[in-house]
């Protein structure tokens, strides 16, 4: 019991939708002098019917979540956009506080919940690494003391006396994540910072956060990266609607995961509701994985052709846009990324789509993948203009691997291509 | 939600470091965390000064650039167009002492009142005390201060010499006080107006004007006896005038104060400050909600 560091209990977060407070002065004036005598607050709504998480004018976005972690645990957390992880990343960092429940912490909490904060454009990296450090929560005498670690780590030691603002966007991010792996808290909360970065310095990041776990500190893991979740966490609750879904061993966890939020059933519909506003006037209708005959499957054949078709619909004409799919594997391996527009001479031709229904379909070869599980991503936006939407996890598929080639040997075989190259054997 | 109720009620459990609850008790001001916040305080106050004079090119001679212009504008207007009295004191001094001192306080409240306006971002992804931006800002405003004062010195040194007529006296030891209070009455209203315009917007637009015709109730540009008698009583229910014509009193020898007059101004700074940091505290809590 006592080697218990973080105990959430019953913790919800209302967040209220559309205004910002009940708009006017009086409104205010009132609820507080409903508050101050006890009374319930004349302006809720109450006895509505729920959806999802939004009920009336208040969406959930924890709902009665409780979990307890242990010392030295590396717990991942889990769930699709909009499932409370963030809220409770930010519950447990203390930007802002819980709506009923509470939560208890042995020991200081840092964050990275996004790396560089508050760094000044005009300081130098000297003055950043001191700025930086402090609005972490470390004191001047740590941070010269772990000074020339964190110049190490971050690789920028030629470029420590000149301001940031003329880094690169790959040194800051490093300066940045040096400063903030070096905090040394008892309880570290990560969320999604592996985005950035190249591949090298991706896994020195890994690396740093599985020794913060081997030194017997507390590690709060959030990501979509499933690979880093099996890779670093050894259990994983899975958050699905603001509520708790699942508490398990990681590997039970992502498998939950990935076969109760994105539909198993080959085929991703989106409604309007689950749209966020900023894609307009872009709105996905469905993703759909289609298999030889135009079967909506959720299994295609690694030695078949399929068909990856994306419906939506323009509110508005669009020009320069471009609908895609990224294709993950489920260890979170990045297999490709494919967009309907690639062709240049298409891509001169499609200038500007008019208002209306789509459908972006894509024909997928035969003997390209390997067996395993795969999730289908969707992004539309206009290069360097806009992102119009992103659902990097919208579907998972299986690839069934009956007939590919070297099934004659019952090994699994590494890699996420199947090609069925052409050898030849020559006698000399 | 009556579960709630009773949570708040609980009184924080032994062994846990940290209990965070929907609502904070009226005074957990959580003041201890500010005083280990010390060394942040110090490089806000540090970025906020190397910030302002890297870009630009005069630096921190902006600094004394502003309270010269201001003064030598007030000497014509309203020394030699409109005539107003000055105490009989040199009006150059008369007027410098007076902007001197009102710019300390206008800039600690305009400045800490932009506190979660301008640090949405900042506050969106990390805890710490949130207090100590408003009071670096004291700080940097502080250094500001000190570079005008200095001038300010500068131009009683060389009045004194021409024999001009002012009289520095004991009251100047008073200093350091006035200087804190003016500093806790521009942080107290400064974070109250940060909190409120969380909620609502349009009192950002009241701080700028505001400002300004509060200069126009305290004794910046006249002295408090040139008011007529039927509003002298008025103008004592400012808490900065007593503040700024003890000032001047202290470095050139004329003007209205006494001690129950600052002993006003001092308990009206205590009161705002409370008031203050207690509001700042709850909005603290789920500003990032509303923004």
């Amino acid at each position: 019991m006592s080697s218990l560091v973080i105990s959430v209990e019953n913790v919800s977060k209302a967040y209220r939708l559309g205004q910002i407070s009940s708009g006017t002065l009086s409104n205010d004036l009132k609820v507080w002098w409903a508050k101050a005598r006890h009374k319930p607050n004349p302006l809720l709504k109450i006895g509505q019917p729920m959806h999802g998480n939004v009920e009336g004018e208040i969406l959930w976005a924890l709902r009665e979540v409780s979990f307890t972690v242990e010392q030295g645990k590396v717990l991942g957390i889990i769930g699709r956009n909009g499932a409370g992880k963030s809220t409770i990343l930010k519950i447990l960092s203390r930007v802002t506080a819980p709506s009923s429940g509470e939560v208890k912490i042995r020991g200081r909490i840092a964050s990275l919940l996004e790396v560089g904060t508050g760094f000044h454009p005009e300081l130098t990296g000297r003055e950043n690494i001191y700025l930086n450090g402090a609005i972490l929560g470390m004191k001047r005498a740590e941070i010269d003391r772990k000074f020339d670690e964190i110049l190490d780590f971050s690789e920028v030691q030629d470029f420590i006396d000149t301001p940031v603002k003329r880094y690169s966007s790959g040194m800051y991010v490093r300066l940045a994540f040096a400063v903030a792996a070096h905090l040394e808290p008892e309880i570290l909360v990560v969320d999604e910072v592996l985005a950035v970065g190249d591949a090298e310095f991706q896994r020195k990041c890994l690396g740093k956060m599985g020794d913060v776990a081997q030194q017997g500190r507390t590690v709060l893991f959030v990501s979509h990266n499933m690979s880093a979740i099996l890779r670093l966490t050894q259990e994983a609750i899975v958050l699905k609607e603001g509520r708790l879904a699942l508490r398990a061993a990681a590997p039970q966890a992502v498998e939950y995961y990935l076969a109760s939020g994105a539909g198993q059933s080959g085929e991703r519909l989106w409604e309007a509701q689950e749209v966020p506003a900023s894609a307009d006037p872009f709105r996905p209708i469905a993703l759909r994985l289609l298999d030889k005959g135009g079967k909506v499957v959720d299994t295609v054949r690694s030695v078949e052709p399929f068909t990856i078709e994306m419906e939506y619909e323009l509110s508005a004409p669009l020009t320069g846009l471009r609908v895609g799919i990224y294709l993950n594997s489920v260890r979170g391996d990045q297999v490709l990324t494919s967009f309907d527009t690639d062709d240049p001479e298409r891509f001169e031709r499609l200038t500007t789509r008019l208002a209306g229904r789509y459908v972006s379909r894509c024909r997928v070869p035969a003997d390209l993948l390997n067996n395993g599980r795969y999730t289908l991503g969707v992004n539309a936006s206009s290069f360097r203009v806009r992102r119009y939407f992103m659902d990097e996890q919208a579907l998972t598929f299986n690839v069934d691997p009956a007939g590919a080639p070297g099934m004659q040997w019952a090994e699994p075989r590494p890699g996420v291509l199947r090609p069925r190259f052409t050898w030849e054997i020559e006698t000399r | 939600m009556s579960k709630t109720l009773h949570t708040e009620a609980q009184a924080a459990e032994p062994g846990w470091d940290m209990v965070l609850r929907p609502r904070r008790r009226l005074f957990d001001l959580r003041l201890g965390e500010l005083a280990h916040a010390r060394d942040l305080i110090l490089l806000f106050v540090r970025r906020d000064f190397v910030a302002v004079y890297k870009q630009t090119i005069l630096g921190p001679l902006w600094y004394l650039i502003q309270p010269l212009l201001t003064t030598i504008t007030f000497t014509i207007i309203f020394g030699n167009i409109a005539a107003l009295s000055t105490d009989g004191l040199p009006q150059f001094l008369f007027y410098m002492s007076g902007t001197v001192i009102w710019t300390y306080f206008a800039s600690c409240l305009t400045k800490t009142s932009d506190t979660f306006i301008h640090n949405t971002h900042l506050f969106g992804k990390v805890y710490f005390p949130r207090l100590a931006v408003p009071i670096s800002i004291l700080f940097s405003n502080l250094i500001a201060f000190a570079i005008q004062f200095g001038l300010f010195l500068v131009f009683i040194g060389f009045f004194a010499v021409q024999q001009a007529n002012i009289h520095p006296n004991w009251w100047i030891l008073l200093t350091p006080l006035l200087l804190l209070m003016m500093a806790g009455l521009g942080l107290g209203f400064g974070i109250i107006i940060s909190s409120l315009t969380t909620r609502y917007r349009d009192l950002r637009f009241l701080v700028q004007f505001g400002v300004e015709l509060l200069m126009f109730v305290t004794p910046v540009i006249y002295p408090t006896s040139a008011i007529p008698a039927q509003y002298q009583g008025l103008i004592q229910f400012n808490p900065m005038a007593p503040i700024v014509e003890a000032f001047r009193y202290a470095y050139l020898g004329a003007g209205t104060v006494n001690f129950v007059q600052l002993a006003y101004s001092f308990g009206f700074m205590l009161l705002v400050l409370i008031l203050g940091v207690i509001i700042f505290n709850r909005v603290e809590a789920t500003f990032m909600d509303t923004v």
